[in-house]
């Protein structure tokens, strides 16, 4: 089982979490991305996010069948959020439930870096005095 | 000469102008000329971390070779996540 999704509203940890519960699962490691209040000590007012919506679902799809493959998982469940978002709002969900902890921490881990380099999705951070496209120049 | 059309976002977007684009190419030209012509037009695509382009959502090779009515999307360094 697999769940993707791309949303404009708040995601739901609860709802990630049913979706891959298990009885098979011993271990359901969860990754929860925030909006973080400031960004090498300036303050944040808010991020927007965007996506090219159906590359970005079959990246992440991709990232789910790998993490299955590779760790065993029965179930992978991926939610991103895009639009405008605020301080602490919820902007990725990851949950993965695998028979045994360790796998369970491995596989979490292994999406998110991977999602964070291959899934087209792009954040743009603004503060008071202007704006910026987050990793776009060295 | 033939027609590729471009589809950006991100700061591409921004750097493009718009978030689509129409160029047009000789034939044969790869993924690899492309980027050549972008980043001579649009000097800005040169500062970037990486550029990548996808094709029928996929990332592609430097070496594929565009044909006619292609749509390219111009992929700027990620952020999701």
């Amino acid at each position: 089982m697999i769940d993707i999704r791309i949303k404009s509203e708040a995601l739901r940890p609860e709802e990630c979490i049913a979706l891959t519960a298990s009885e098979q699962a011993g271990g359901t490691a969860l990754f929860i991305g925030t909006v973080r209040n400031q960004t090498a000590g300036k303050a944040v007012v808010r991020l927007e996010f965007e996506s090219y919506e159906p590359m970005a679902v079959s990246e992440m799809r991709k990232i789910a069948e790998a993490v299955q493959e590779k760790w065993a998982a029965e179930k992978v469940c991926i939610h991103h959020r895009v639009g405008s978002l605020s301080i602490g709002d919820i902007a990725v969900i990851i949950s993965v439930a695998t028979p045994h902890r360790k796998a369970a921490f491995e596989a979490c881990q292994y999406a998110i870096d991977t999602l964070k380099e291959t899934v087209p999705i792009w954040k743009k951070e603004i503060f008071t005095d202007g704006e910026v496209w987050v990793a776009a120049h060295p | 000469m033939m027609k590729i059309h471009i589809l950006a976002f991100g700061i591409a977007k921004d750097i493009l102008g718009n978030s689509q684009a129409v160029l047009e190419v000789s034939e044969g030209t790869t993924i690899a000329g492309l980027k050549d012509i972008l980043t001579a037009t649009y000097p800005d695509f040169s500062r970037l971390r990486s550029l990548r382009i996808a094709l029928n959502e996929e990332y592609q090779d430097d070496s594929r070779v565009l044909v006619a009515e292609d749509e390219v999307v111009i992929i700027p360094p990620v952020s999701g996540g």
